[in-house]
C-alpha cells in the first residue's frame, strides 16, 4: 500500500507551509512537495491604488524584507516616472539595501539555520532553536543578535524605523542622511566585520562535521539568476540580469530588468499558492533556476570588495570541475560572504561625501503607464512591476518574488532529502528535520511571495497508493 | 445684545443669544470633541461628535449648532455620551476603508486622532468594506473617497469661501458621496479654481496632494480663519487699502 508523509507546518521559515512525500507500495519516495498554505493577495489589492502609494503599501508586505520591497517599488515608480533620481538618493537606497541584506541574512543564518548546523540535525527539537544556541554557543548567539541589530539600525536611521518606512520613493528618498547618524554607523563596522569573520569560520567548520550530508542537500544542476554590474561585479541595486546554467555557461546577459518577462514565465500547481516561475526558453519545468545568494556569487565574475573577494574564490573551489557551486547546501556559505561584502560596502558608502547631499528627491508627473523596478533582495531577485492609467492609478501589478523563483528548485531539494532519508513508513525526527532544513538553505519568504492566492510553519505527511493518510506530524 | 448666563459641567460660563454652545464651551476652555466643525464655516451638525446632555430636553443635541439660551444646564462629558462619541468614531471606521498605516495622511488625521480621543481599542460592527471610487485626475490633488466620512468640510469652504461650489454631495444615507460638479471627474470640472482648500480643510486623507506618500500629507485649516475675518471686515476692499 502507498502513503504520503505530512510535515506540517514547516519550521524556522519565514511563513506557512507544509511537505507531503508520496510512498510507493513498496515504500519508496513516488514524489515529495512543498505545499505553500498562506494567501496575501497584494497584487490584486492594490489595484486602483496610486503609484505613490506603492512603496508605502508594499513594504508592508514582509516585516523581514520591507526595504527590498521598498526600493523596488519606489525603483518601478521612478520608471513610471521616466526621471534619473538624485546620486545621493541612489547611493542612500543602496545603503538600505546592504543593510536589509545584513539584517534579514544574519537572521537566516544565526536564528533559523545555525542550530541545525551547531547543535546537530539529529539534535532534540525541543532545545534545536536559538534558545537552545543561546544556551551552548551564547557569545556566537549575542554577536548574531547584535549583527541584525546592526542592519535594523541603518534602515532605521535612513528610514525613521527599523519595520515598514515608506522613506523610499518614486523620484527618490524624502530625507536626506547627515554625518551624526554617519557616524553612529561608523563606530558599529570593527564589530560587525568580526563577526561577519566569526560567523564564516563557524559555518566552515560545520561544512566539515557534516560533509556525508551535504552531497543530498538540493545538489543538482539548473540555472543561475541575477543582476550584475555593467563589469561583471556582485551587484544587489542596478545592473542587469544574467542567467547561468548548472554548468558555468552564460546563456543571457545584459537583460534589462525591465524585459524580465519576457524570460520568465509564471504557472501556477493545484497544490500551493506559491507559483513556479520558469526560465521561458527553457520551457515549464525543464527552465528551473534558482536566485538568491548562491546563484548571485555564480553569475557575478567578481566581488568589488578585497575580503568578499577572496571568499567568493574559495567559494567557487567547491564547483568542482563545474564552474558554478550546484549545491544548495552552500547556499549558507554564500550568504555569509554576502554579509562581508555588505559590511565593506557599507562602509566604502558611509565613507562618500556624496551621500551627505542634501538633493534627494525628484519630482515629476506620470510620463510613462509602465513600470518594472528591480532589485537583489536577501533571497534573490525582486521584481515590481506596475501598469497605470495616465493619471497614475494602479491598472495591474505583477510582482515577482525571490522566494517563488526558488519553488521548482525547493520542490526538487526535498525531494532529492526524501529519497535519500526517508526508508519506510517510520517518520523519526532525523527525517523531518533534515527535509525542513534542506528548505532553510533557500531561507524562503513565504509571507512575500504569495500573491496569486495564508498559512505555513511543518507539517509532514505519509499518503499510501490509495491516497490514505498513513501517517503524519505537525509541528 | 443680552448676556445669558448657565452652567455647563458644573462651571458658570456667559455669551450672547447668537453664540453656541460649542463656542462658548471652548472660550471657557470647555473642550467638546468634533470632525465636522471647523472655525470659520458655517456648523451643519453633520457628525454629531459634539452631542452635549442639556437637562430637560429629551435627546442630545449637537454643540455646534445649539444656541445659548438662559438658565442652560449642559454636561459634555458623561460616560452616556463617551460610550455614543466611540459608537459615532467606530461606525465612521466601519463603514469606509480606513488602513490608516498606509494612508497619506497617517499621524496627521482628525479622525485617527479621535479615535484615540475617545478611547477606540477596537470596533465592534462589522466592516462594511464598500467598494468606493478614488479621482486622481485633477492635475494637482486627489480625492479618494474610501477615506471620506462625509463631513462636508470640502464642500462648505468650496462654496462659502472660494465661491466655487464645485464639490457636492449626491445619493442618499450610506450611499452618499462627495461629487465634482455634476459628477464629472474632478480634473474636467469647469467650476474648480484649483485653490486646494478643501485639501486644506479635508480632516482625513480623502482629498490629498498628489505626489503624497505615506503619511506625508500634512494639512492646515488656519488660513480659513483669517481668510474669513479678513472678508468680514473687509480688509481687502482696494478703497480702505487706499484710505490708508
Amino acid at each position: 500500500m502507498s502513503r504520503t508523509v505530512t510535515i506540517d507546518p514547516v519550521t524556522r521559515i519565514e511563513g506557512h507551509a507544509k511537505i507531503t512525500i508520496e510512498l510507493d507500495e513498496q515504500g519508496t519516495v513516488r514524489d515529495a512537495r512543498f505545499h505553500v498554505n498562506e494567501f496575501r493577495g497584494f497584487e490584486k489589492f492594490c489595484e486602483g491604488r496610486l503609484m505613490w502609494e506603492m512603496p508605502g503599501i508594499t513594504s508592508r508586505i514582509c516585516g523581514i524584507c520591507p526595504a527590498s520591497h521598498l526600493v523596488a517599488s519606489a525603483k518601478a515608480g521612478d520608471d513610471i516616472l521616466a526621471i534619473g533620481i538624485p546620486e545621493t538618493a541612489e547611493k542612500l537606497r543602496r545603503l538600505m539595501t546592504l543593510a536589509q541584506w545584513i539584517q534579514s541574512h544574519a537572521l537566516s543564518f544565526f536564528h533559523l539555520s545555525s542550530p541545525d548546523l551547531l547543535l546537530g540535525f539529529d539534535g532534540d527539537p525541543s532545545t534545536r532553536n536559538v534558545f537552545g544556541l543561546i544556551a551552548e554557543h551564547g557569545d556566537l548567539a549575542r554577536r548574531g543578535i547584535r549583527l541584525r541589530k546592526f542592519g535594523q539600525e541603518v534602515i532605521e536611521l535612513l528610514g525613521g524605523r527599523k519595520i515598514h518606512t515608506p522613506w523610499a520613493v518614486a523620484g527618490g528618498v524624502r530625507e536626506p542622511f547627515d554625518a551624526a547618524r554617519r557616524d553612529r554607523l561608523l563606530a558599529w563596522i570593527p564589530e560587525v566585520k568580526e563577526t561577519a569573520a566569526i560567523a564564516l569560520r563557524t559555518l566552515k567548520d560545520a561544512l566539515d562535521r557534516h560533509r556525508h550530508e551535504i552531497p543530498s542537500f538540493g545538489n543538482f544542476r539548473s540555472l543561475h539568476v541575477g543582476l550584475v554590474s555593467r563589469d561583471g561585479a556582485l551587484e544587489y541595486y542596478g545592473g542587469a540580469l544574467r542567467v547561468r546554467d548548472g554548468d558555468g555557461n552564460t546563456v543571457a546577459d545584459r537583460i534589462d530588468p525591465r524585459h524580465y518577462a519576457e524570460i520568465f514565465g509564471e504557472v501556477s500547481e493545484p497544490w500551493s499558492y506559491l507559483k513556479f516561475p520558469y526560465y521561458k526558453p527553457l520551457g515549464y519545468p525543464q527552465g528551473i533556476y534558482r536566485v538568491g545568494p548562491l546563484s548571485r556569487l555564480n553569475v557575478c565574475d567578481y566581488i568589488d570588495t578585497p575580503l568578499a573577494e577572496a571568499e567568493r574564490q574559495a567559494f567557487k573551489a567547491l564547483g568542482g570541475d563545474a564552474e558554478v557551486v550546484n549545491n544548495s547546501f552552500y547556499y549558507h556559505y554564500a550568504r555569509l560572504i554576502e554579509v562581508v561584502f555588505a559590511i565593506e560596502k557599507t562602509e566604502q558608502l558611509l565613507a562618500d561625501p556624496a551621500l551627505l547631499g542634501t538633493h534627494v528627491r525628484a519630482k515629476a508627473m506620470i510620463n510613462r503607464t509602465e513600470g518594472v523596478g528591480a532589485c537583489e533582495a536577501p533571497r534573490g531577485t525582486l521584481f515590481h512591476h506596475y501598469t497605470v492609467d495616465e493619471n497614475g492609478v494602479l491598472k495591474a501589478v505583477n510582482m515577482l518574488i525571490a522566494t517563488s523563483q526558488n519553488n521548482l528548485a525547493m520542490n526538487r531539494t526535498v525531494r532529492q532529502l526524501a529519497m535519500r532519508h526517508l526508508d519506510g513508513a517510520e517518520i523519526t525526527e532525523g527525517l523531518l528535520n533534515r527535509i525542513e532544513a534542506g528548505i532553510r538553505c533557500f531561507d524562503p519568504c513565504l509571507s512575500c511571495s504569495t500573491h496569486a492566492l495564508g498559512r505555513m510553519a511543518l507539517h509532514v505527511q505519509v499518503v499510501g497508493a490509495t491516497g490514505d493518510v498513513l501517517s503524519e506530524q505537525w509541528r | 445684545m443680552a448676556i445669558l448666563t448657565l452652567t455647563i459641567d458644573d462651571q458658570p460660563v456667559s455669551g450672547t443669544e447668537t453664540e453656541t454652545l460649542l463656542e462658548v464651551a471652548r472660550q471657557h476652555g470647555i473642550e467638546i470633541p468634533t470632525l465636522c466643525h471647523l472655525d470659520g464655516l458655517t456648523d451643519v451638525g453633520a457628525c454629531r461628535l459634539c452631542l452635549v446632555e442639556i437637562e430637560g430636553a429629551s435627546r442630545l443635541q449637537p454643540a455646534c449648532t445649539t444656541r445659548l439660551q438662559e438658565g442652560m444646564v449642559v454636561r459634555t462629558n458623561t460616560e452616556r455620551l463617551q460610550r455614543y462619541r466611540r459608537t459615532i468614531v467606530e461606525m465612521l471606521a466601519s463603514e469606509g476603508n480606513h488602513h490608516c498605516a498606509v494612508c497619506v495622511s497617517n499621524n496627521h488625521c482628525e479622525l485617527q486622532d479621535l479615535a484615540y480621543t475617545v478611547g477606540l481599542q477596537y470596533v465592534r460592527v462589522p466592516y462594511l468594506y464598500p467598494a468606493k471610487t478614488l479621482d486622481a485626475t485633477h492635475k494637482d490633488f486627489v480625492i479618494d473617497r474610501d477615506r471620506c466620512i462625509l463631513c462636508s468640510r470640502c464642500v462648505r469652504v468650496c462654496h462659502e469661501v472660494e465661491g466655487a461650489h464645485t464639490w457636492d454631495i449626491a445619493g442618499r444615507g450610506i450611499g452618499c458621496e462627495i461629487i465634482s460638479d455634476l459628477k464629472q471627474p474632478w480634473g474636467q470640472s469647469t467650476t474648480c479654481t484649483s485653490c486646494g482648500k478643501c485639501v486644506l480643510v479635508c480632516p482625513t486623507g480623502a482629498l490629498f496632494e498628489k505626489g503624497a506618500t505615506v503619511a506625508e500629507m500634512e494639512k492646515r485649516t488656519e488660513f480659513l480663519r483669517y481668510i474669513v475675518n479678513a472678508r468680514q471686515r473687509r480688509e481687502w476692499n482696494p478703497d480702505l487699502l487706499h484710505e490708508e
